[in-house]
């Protein structure tokens, strides 16, 4: 009885804590600075950027970082290239966090409903996140990508295929763990409806977990995202993305390497940032869930 | 532990039926005429024809599929247009180039990897431990293709140590092939090695605070021997795993590694398809590297028990 | 202060002596103290039982002796002596020479106490060959023979066994054998029985009594209960809240115990000859968290004999108005004061 009251503090003095927790954890703090400036430069695109990112100047190709009014430089058509990274940060935003979000909703109600119903359903999409796991890494999210045909919607598609079953079987574990924990029996016995003990008392506990692991994926779209784009499974030219951006300057490396190099950068800073909030949140949360699948 | 081999083996094949399920479906799921895109634009109506007749397109699915499923076992994987060839003689020319360079980088990311997360596990907390995990999170937050890119901007074009780009140099030699291999297999190890120590780091942690340990030390075993006879093969289940499930990483990764340095594998084999939707190839490369991953973690599983005792009996 | 450890007639100079030993957990901001001021001796061959509820500081003390203290664990004060050998000051490979050949240690569950990926007979084996440069061949016979001595069937085949394939037991017998691998002078059980039935439990204690007797080691026995130290040690020190409260022979402690927490223990102890207490009374309360430490004497809020004096003032461990070797750390004597209030009032 003693344990149960002490883990229960006022509802006032939760929250005050839980703004000392995110402010005291280091490395949450500069992931959420990291990505709200990047986010900053997204909203604020047409306003920031010093030129147009589409505009070509024949007259200025490649131009140093530094060297004249175009701060980082022009690639290989004289577009400005800082210009074009604040644009990009639409891009890369979108294609970290939509997926995420799409395949978390989808992934998760999978994985409420398998755990919660349990039988023949279970174990079949058991069985299909079994198989789905057997395609490493970003393969399956190629293929899917290159037979809809390059471009944005069919990268976002793909990587929400990949991305499901992950979110599926972290929900599904959640609510299995839950499920037959006391409170749920007492619901039960209390005559609730399924769809109430499933909403009212099994979704918030999910919830959690679900956010933390779903964060930590949106650092790994980052990548993602950028590795389809680099393969030209992406938004198409001129469309200022930072993956297509590195894959079209590495042909310049030897003599002009900040084309390739200074998008990467971003997507590094923009990856890093999530990274940083995911395990930030991850540590705050139950220790748990620090041994999911990586 | 014979027992054990053969369940797991009858284990992976509904896993192995479902891949090529997967695979398949990936042709289906092509908008438009699928034989505009298997073939390229340039066939003519007859060619079409005859493929639409081959592959059975006016079938059910699952006559479709039959004919797919039976043509893979002929070593059938259709025919690639960018090659000019059979997929099937595409990917097995190319299988040994990946696989060298995949299992030089598992290699490496392995020993690196364990090394590391067992020295910062010696002494949690400590600047070296913090040192290990900001290399972990830069690792981990960079799209290898970038990383290679700079790689052969400072040790290919500006100290001109290593060749940039290609598997061997003129004479063929096999310090050739080794100075080749060296920028693109840390490429590919790079997120790997960060994944590997940082769970080796915990899998140590988690097992050092046991009774097991002090146990060691009250009868005065050395801290050498506590952290590379008691920890870290009690941590080493663990540890095999996420080795295993990095194999997976690396096998994809693979695609992107070889596209940067031009490697001729079966991920720049794929990269060439993608520019010209030879979806046969994709189809084709995708399966060969997820069935090789379903039989490396078969691999796994069995190292796995072969790690932890209390597996051999069951 | 006084060394009243040695209160009790101790023929030969100590093996081990603790003098007023302190360990403390975290920085000094928050700090948390969970030993204070222990002293204790075994003299060659001698037992003694350090008795307490959990958390008392028992087994921390010892952990401080063989410095195996967990991370954020020091010692803050105080001496251990170890044969003449001031065990504290020692370098890292000294102490590795006095552990487990001066001082070993029995943990209480023996599953999780031995490596669960190396046979027995690996790890019994580990220190003689990487410490004391014996062979393999002549490790494995002294193993074998070292399984036989604490009465393992088959010792020979057992040596290739894993943990997990013993019972619970056969465990308990391999890890004593595996702490006196190395003739120790001091054995050290923590809590050797605990994870065992009731039978077994009667078995492990009469085998570490016998080798304790045969091997001419002292023994230093950690418990919770009282029950256990009757007829194996020569003397008993009584724990609470991180202090000794009461030092005394096994046979003086039983027959006249002085101080307050030592008769509840008793009371709440059936007597091991089989005689049933009539009243088996559990103490009312919880010791206190060594982290929000008492004031006065600890064992006041829960105490029958409390007065005003023990709210504010720490009593010393000093031989009491019934005089004799038997030091107690309390303002009252229980067999000469009546208690001030009932128990069941100090359950409030």
């Amino acid at each position: 009885m003693a344990t149960m009251t002490q883990s229960i503090p006022a509802a006032s003095e939760q929250k005050e804590s839980v703004l000392r927790r995110v402010l005291s954890n280091g490395s949450l703090v500069i992931g959420l600075i990291i990505v709200a400036i990047i986010i900053f430069a997204a909203v604020f695109a047409h306003w920031i950027a010093p030129f147009d990112p589409l505009h070509v100047d024949p007259l200025a190709r490649y131009q140093r970082p530094f060297s004249g009014w175009h701060i980082l430089g022009t690639d290989e058509i004289g577009r400005d290239i800082l210009s074009r990274l604040i644009y990009g940060a639409r891009f890369a935003l979108l294609v970290a966090i939509l997926p995420t979000l799409i395949a978390l909703v989808i992934g998760g109600a999978i994985g409420l409903l398998a755990g919660y119903a349990g039988g023949i359903g279970d174990t079949v999409i058991m069985r299909v996140f079994d198989i789905m796991f057997a395609f490493p890494g970003i393969l399956l999210a190629l293929g899917i990508s290159a037979a809809l045909g390059p471009g944005l919607t069919s990268m976002i598609i793909a990587m929400v295929v990949v991305t499901i079953p992950a979110f599926g079987r972290i929900v599904r574990g959640v609510v299995l763990g839950i499920k037959e924990e006391l409170y749920v029996e007492a619901a039960r016995t209390l005559g609730y409806s399924h769809a109430r003990i499933a909403l009212r008392h099994i979704l918030p506990n999910v919830l959690g977990p679900a956010v933390v692991y779903g964060t930590l994926q949106t650092g790994r779209n980052v990548i993602l995202s950028a590795s389809l784009s680099f393969l030209g499974l992406g938004p198409q030219p001129p469309t200022p993305e930072w993956g297509q951006m590195l894959a079209s300057g590495r042909t310049a490396i030897a003599t002009a390497a900040h084309v390739a190099t200074i998008p990467g950068l971003a997507i590094v800073l923009l990856a890093i940032g999530f990274n940083l909030i995911g395990d930030g949140a991850r540590d705050m949360m139950d220790p748990r869930f620090t041994k999911e699948r990586s | 532990m014979l027992s054990f081999i053969l369940n797991r083996a009858l284990q992976i094949i509904p896993v192995i039926i479902g891949v090529t399920i997967a695979t398949f479906l990936l042709a289906q799921i092509i908008p438009g005429d699928p034989a505009d895109v298997l073939l390229g634009s340039t066939a003519s109506e007859e060619t079409r024809q005859e493929l639409r007749t081959a592959l059975g397109l006016s079938e059910p699915v699952y006559i479709q599929y039959g004919i797919y499923l039976k043509n893979l076992l002929q070593g059938d994987l259709g025919q690639s247009f960018t090659f000019a060839e059979p997929v099937t003689q595409v990917l097995v020319s190319r299988l040994f180039n990946t696989s060298l360079l995949a299992i030089a980088a598992i290699i490496l990311a392995s020993i690196v990897g364990v090394a590391a997360g067992t020295w910062a596990a010696l002494k949690p907390g400590s600047i070296r431990d913090q040192g290990l995990s900001v290399v972990v999170l830069f690792f981990n937050s960079m799209p290898s293709f970038w990383l290679g890119l700079v790689l052969i901007l400072i040790f290919g074009l500006h100290l001109r140590l290593l060749p940039v780009g290609g598997m061997d140099d003129a004479t063929g030699s096999l310090a050739g092939l080794a100075a080749h291999m060296v920028l693109p297999t840390f490429t590919l190890a790079a997120w790997s090695l960060a994944v590997i120590a940082r769970m080796t780091r915990s899998a140590i942690l988690d097992v050092i605070n046991s009774d097991y340990i002090r146990t060691a030390r009250s009868r005065g075993v050395s801290e050498a021997r506590i952290v590379l006879r008691h920890a870290l093969p009690n941590a080493m289940p663990t540890v095999i795993t996420v080795i295993g499930m990095q194999m997976g990483f690396l096998l994809s990764g693979a695609v992107l590694t070889e596209t940067v340095f031009s490697w001729p594998g079966i991920g720049l084999a794929m990269y060439q398809a993608i520019s010209t939707r030879d979806i046969p190839l994709i189809q084709g490369g995708i399966l060969v590297l997820a069935i090789a991953f379903v039989l490396i973690n078969f691999v796994v599983d069995i190292l796995y028990a072969y790690f932890n005792p209390k597996i051999k009996l069951a | 202060m006084t060394m009243h450890s040695n209160a009790a007639p101790s023929p030969a100079a100590p093996i081990l002596e603790v003098s007023h030993l302190g360990v403390a957990y975290g920085n000094d901001a928050r700090k948390v103290q969970v030993v204070h001021d222990v002293s204790l001796a075994v003299s060659p061959g001698e037992a003694l039982g350090i008795v307490g509820e959990s958390g008392c500081g028992k087994s921390q003390t010892m952990l401080a002796v063989l410095r195996l203290l967990p991370r954020g664990g020091r010692v803050s004060g105080g001496a251990v002596r170890f044969d003449g050998r001031d065990v504290l000051a020692l370098s890292a490979r000294d102490v590795r020479g006095i552990r487990g050949h001066g001082l070993a240690l029995i943990s209480q569950d023996a599953l999780t106490a031995l490596n669960p990926a190396m046979t027995i007979g690996t790890q019994m084996a580990e220190p003689l060959i990487h410490y004391d440069g014996v062979s393999g061949a002549q490790a494995r016979k002294r193993c074998a023979e070292l399984l036989d001595l604490v009465g393992i069937p088959g010792a020979t085949s057992r040596l290739g066994s894993y943990p997990h394939e013993l019972s619970g037991g056969m465990r308990q017998r391999a890890l004593i054998a595996m702490a006196i691998s190395a003739n120790p002078k001091v054995l050290i059980a923590d809590e050797p029985t605990t994870a065992l039935d009731v039978t077994t439990q009667a078995q492990i204690l009469q085998l570490i009594d016998r080798l304790r007797r045969d091997l001419g080691m002292a023994l230093i026995l950690i418990t919770h209960d009282l029950g256990v130290v009757a007829g194996v040690t020569d003397r008993v020190a009584v724990m609470y809240a991180g202090r000794v409260v009461e030092t005394a022979t096994t046979e003086d402690l039983f027959a006249s115990p002085r101080h307050p927490y030592t008769k509840a223990l008793l009371d709440s102890t059936a007597r091991i000859e089989g005689q049933v207490s009539d009243r088996l009374s559990p103490i009312p309360g919880l010791p206190p968290d060594p982290r929000s430490p008492v004031s006065g004497c600890a064992f006041h809020p829960r105490c029958s004999y409390v007065r005003d004096v023990c709210h504010q003032d720490l009593p010393q461990l000093v031989d009491g108005i019934a005089g004799g070797e038997h030091p107690v750390r309390c303002f009252v004597d229980p067999f000469v004061t009546a208690p001030a209030r009932r128990a069941g009032e100090a359950a409030r």
